[in-house]
């Protein structure tokens, strides 16, 4: 490679011998010493094969879904068995994919890195975190094989406590556990921030993805043990018929919900702000520009902390709430869509007269953009009283979901695991074929939920088995839409296992990228991250001050 | 309504369907605008700035105040525009004409169970009359459901152990699609049904046509069957109160707070009667959980609705003296509490309810 002529930067690998190199992943090979590791990097891995097995699993139910609903009719299942497959595969995908997913795997293996740290505050504790997911996960596993779950992901009362015949408290434990994992993980990602930053690193100076995972973690410590609190009761309820919830009891349905919706809208943020964080980090380097609004991003990270905590009435319009609390909380969910609007912007105002190249990452931030748009633009649909009375609990509010938590989180996370491979495995994915698999998973996500948008207005009502057949047209498109999909992310999971023996050497810095883990350190990085402590001094995203550019320049100049 | 082409609207055949149609298109367009405006900006930027084009590169600007405040205030502008819209629509759908039509609807894993005024039953199916505002009642006998008429643009939850209401008017002649759309049980997708709108005169010969005794019929059976006649009668008013004229009174509790005797109380003081005791009286009601079917309930109810306000003074809402525990202030005649069939089928002016009730349940604590 010819780093030498494009970046002023000398490589840290050019200093370290070759053959001595060892980095995290020569550093053992025993099983032990995965399953027994402190390094945050290793964690990272553990917990990106957990959450791949895991969504592997959810998308099976995705797929077995969308075959039983090529048909009006009921017939591929039995009723009871599509009603446990919706609800199993959004369990998996919410509490053991997407909350997990960006900090669980991206976090844990660029907190440090991005901070200049050795490591997370508390390595042991980070371990822990994952044991006690695979735990939880182990409990939601065992529900499926001992006949699953009907209650929907929701668990609304009271039918999980008084009416279904499932496993209702063994997946309620599993989630409780795994509750504690999401705990866990924002407490130490919050300390390591504000313990562990190199010399020189100010808060201005972050990364705007550290600013995500720690306005996540804020969201994580306050609102899990709600949920956790919340399905706890529930499942008391079922066992001992405390009256919380049940009327027949003399408790109250309703406020189930509020409980619910009191964490689960602020985890709709935990799952789509680190995602966000990861979007600031490939923009900038493939526009080759500093972020546009540095201090307007990293502020609204903190207005979706605030905001995130005082809208989940607007999930309980139709559920016999006071209108006036409706009112409250149709506006308030305006005010938080600002804040996405600001980043979207701003995202936009970077590419500005930068020097934009098309690298499988940034196509997935394109990607990014425009179902974010889409799904966050939907979610002013919502929030107007007047039409959500319709829609709600439509295939309108499955297709925003999807947009925001598909089109926009996983967007994101592939962006992601595309921009750091090479630095967490020394090896880049095929470009060619990974161009190609994100059009794939674009245009096969698009033909799968847009026309869910259209079936939710016109009234198909979600979590049915069988509907009335002029639904099926679009119930066809979706399911077609959903086979696409399906392959390109087959295509993701096969070319990225191949590239860890077969990809072309990264080098350290293959995208020319600013940033801590790409230019103070190899790829992949040794056990304790640095050869020597970082020291930082510029702000981030520094693209002007690299060579990059003019020297780019001077070669397509000279080779014209 | 059924046919095998792709529509993009469903039938509008409510008051609200074409005032929902409008927000919807109105956030669609918009939506649209700031979709193409960015998308087309990204693209713009993409070619133009792609990295082998020879466009100038000027050192950046990296924030620009005005800049973030104009992509705050113009979107954030816009979208009040659509919460105002949706919150005006809202309104209006939480508040029912009083001249409303009322129907009774209890919903029970897996069907629905509605009850017309005159005692006429009907399953899965619910005839109206066309131009006519109808109210629906709602209650669920076992888990949450969801009463949803894609036709008409409106939902809303059927809460055991409480009361939800929404009326519509429908606009044209048909049938139109019943839903539950609260996830409700193994056949949630098979508790749909149908709602048949029908010209004025077909509809009161079809509404005529029934053997069943009315509700407030069956109501009053009830008041003497379960008993509640020999403490709630005038008779007897000093173990309970009196109740004629209750339903839409305002009554003043032990506590000091004031109640609206809604349906919601009324099935709060059968089921919980000591949660909210009427000032003056000790408790000593039993509760009648698990006594009475959902049904039977809002039978007694609309015979307490048919009951006929004593005597004194009742123009004005805030009158809680029938109630007081003064017995002998309300010595009117008892024969009055049998209230014929016809006073029934038009409840009229028992009510005194205030218009605009919200939608307002939280149920009994």
């Amino acid at each position: 490679m010819s780093a030498h002529v494009i970046d002023s930067k000398p490589l840290i690998e050019d200093k370290v011998e070759h053959k001595e190199q060892e980095n995290y992943l020569t550093a053992g090979y025993s099983l032990k010493s995965w399953l027994l590791t402190l390094d945050h990097k290793r964690i990272a891995l553990l917990y990106l094969i957990s959450i791949t097995a895991m969504f592997f699993v959810g998308g099976i139910f995705a797929a077995l879904l969308r075959l039983e609903l090529m048909t009006p009719q009921s017939d591929l299942f039995e009723p009871d068995n599509y009603n446990k497959l919706f609800t199993m595969h959004g369990i998996i995908m919410v509490f053991f994919f997407i909350i997990p997913a960006v900090p669980g795997v991206l976090g844990n293996f660029l907190l440090p890195l991005m901070l200049g740290a050795k490591d997370v505050a508390f390595p042991r504790l980070n371990l822990l975190s994952w044991y006690v997911y695979i735990v939880g996960a182990a409990f939601t596993m065992f529900t499926i094989v001992s006949g699953g779950v009907d209650t929907g992901w929701t668990f609304y009362t009271p039918y999980s406590t008084s009416s279904s015949q499932t496993h209702v408290v063994p997946v309620v434990l599993g989630l409780f556990i795994t509750g504690f994992s999401s705990i866990l993980t924002g407490l130490n990602f919050m300390v390591t921030i504000h313990r562990m930053r190199a010399p020189g690193l100010t808060w201005f100076r972050l990364p705007l993805m550290v600013w995500s995972i720690y306005a996540t973690s804020i969201i994580q410590i306050l609102g899990t043990p709600v949920i956790a609190v919340t399905l706890m009761m529930a499942g008391l309820e079922r066992i001992f018929r405390i009256g919380i919830f049940d009327p027949n009891l003399g408790g109250d349905p309703v406020l189930f919900q509020h409980l619910f919706w009191f964490y689960s809208h602020p985890a709709v943020y935990i799952m789509i702000v680190p995602g966000m964080g990861v979007i600031n980090e490939v923009v900038t380097c493939f526009s080759r520009r500093s972020i546009f609004g540095y201090r307007a991003i990293a502020f609204a990270n903190v207005g979706f902390v605030v905001f995130s905590f005082v809208v989940w009435g607007h999930h309980m319009i139709v559920s016999g709430q006071s209108v006036y609390s409706a009112l409250i909380f149709s506006i308030l969910s305006y005010l938080v869509g600002i804040f996405s609007a600001i980043k979207v912007f701003n995202w936009t105002a970077t590419m500005y007269k930068g020097s934009i190249s098309f690298d499988t990452p940034m196509l997935y931030v394109f990607g990014f953009q425009g179902l974010f748009l889409i799904g966050g633009l939907t979610g002013l649909f919502l929030a107007a009283l007047g039409f959500d009375v319709h829609v709600h609990d439509t295939y309108f509010v499955v297709a925003h979901f999807h947009y925001v938590m598909v089109g926009g989180l996983v967007m994101a996370f592939l962006a992601g695991i595309h921009f750091w491979w090479p630095k967490m495995f020394g090896r880049k994915y095929p470009e060619g074929i990974s161009k190609f698999a994100m059009i794939l998973i674009f245009s096969g996500f698009n033909l799968t939920f847009f026309p869910q948008f259209i079936l939710g207005y016109l009234g198909m009502p979600r979590r049915y088995a069988s509907y009335p057949d002029e639904f099926q047209v679009l119930n066809i498109m979706s399911t077609a839409g959903g086979s696409v999909l399906g392959l390109g992310f087959l295509l993701v999971g096969v070319y990225m296992v191949w590239s860890l023996f077969f990809g072309k050497e990264a080098g350290q810095n293959p995208w020319k990228a600013t940033g801590l883990e790409w230019e103070h350190t190899t790829s992949p990085p040794p056990t304790e991250n640095f050869y020597e402590t970082p020291v930082v001094n510029e702000d981030p995203y520094n693209y002007a001050n690299r060579d990059f550019l003019k020297d780019f320049n001077k070669e397509v100049k000279a080779s014209a | 309504m059924q046919s095998s082409t792709v529509q993009f609207l469903p039938e509008q055949a409510s008051s609200f369907a074409l005032q929902v149609d409008l927000l919807y298109l109105y956030l669609t367009v918009v939506s649209a605008f700031f979709t193409v405006l960015i998308v087309g900006i990204i693209i713009f930027f993409a070619i133009k700035y792609r990295r082998r084009s020879d466009a100038d590169r000027p050192p950046m600007t990296v924030a620009n105040l005005l800049l973030e405040i104009t992509w705050i205030v113009v979107p954030l502008a816009l979208s009040f525009v659509m919460f105002i819209w949706g919150a005006a629509i809202f309104f209006k759908m939480a508040s029912p004409p009083k001249e409303a039509i009322d129907v009774y609807v209890t919903g029970k894993q897996w069907m629905w169970k509605m009850q017309h005024i005159n005692g006429h039953r009907e399953i899965n199916e619910l005839h109206v009359p066309v131009g006519k505002p109808v109210r629906l009642t709602m209650t669920s006998e076992d888990v949450l459901h969801s009463f949803f008429i894609p036709a008409f643009r409106i939902k809303a939850d059927v809460v055991p152990g409480s009361y939800s209401k929404m009326w519509f008017e429908a606009t044209k002649p048909g049938k139109y699609h019943l839903f539950c759309a609260e996830y409700c049980g193994t056949k949630h997708s098979g508790m749909i049904g149908s709602i048949i709108v029908m010209e004025q005169r077909e509809y009161d010969a079809w509404l005529g046509n029934t053997k069943d005794s009315s509700l407030a019929e069956a109501g009053q059976k009830l008041f003497k069957t379960m008993g509640c006649v020999s403490c709630h009668s005038v008779d007897s008013a000093t173990k309970g109160p009196n109740l004629e004229g209750i339903y839409g009174k305002q009554v003043r509790l032990q506590d000091g707070n004031t109640v609206i005797a809604d349906e919601r109380y009324l099935r709060e003081s059968l089921l919980l009667p000591n949660s909210k005791l009427t000032e003056g009286f000790a408790a000593n009601m039993p509760s009648y959980q698990g006594l009475m079917t959902e049904e039977q309930i809002l039978q007694l109810i609309s015979y307490m609705r048919t009951l006929k306000p004593v005597t004194t003074n009742t123009s004005n809402k805030t009158v809680v003296s029938t109630l007081a525990p003064a017995p002998q202030a309300t010595p009117a005649a008892k024969a009055e509490a049998t209230p014929t069939p016809k006073a029934v089928a038009t409840p009229t002016a028992t009510e005194s309810k205030p218009s605009g009730s919200p939608l307002k349940s939280e149920p009994a604590k």
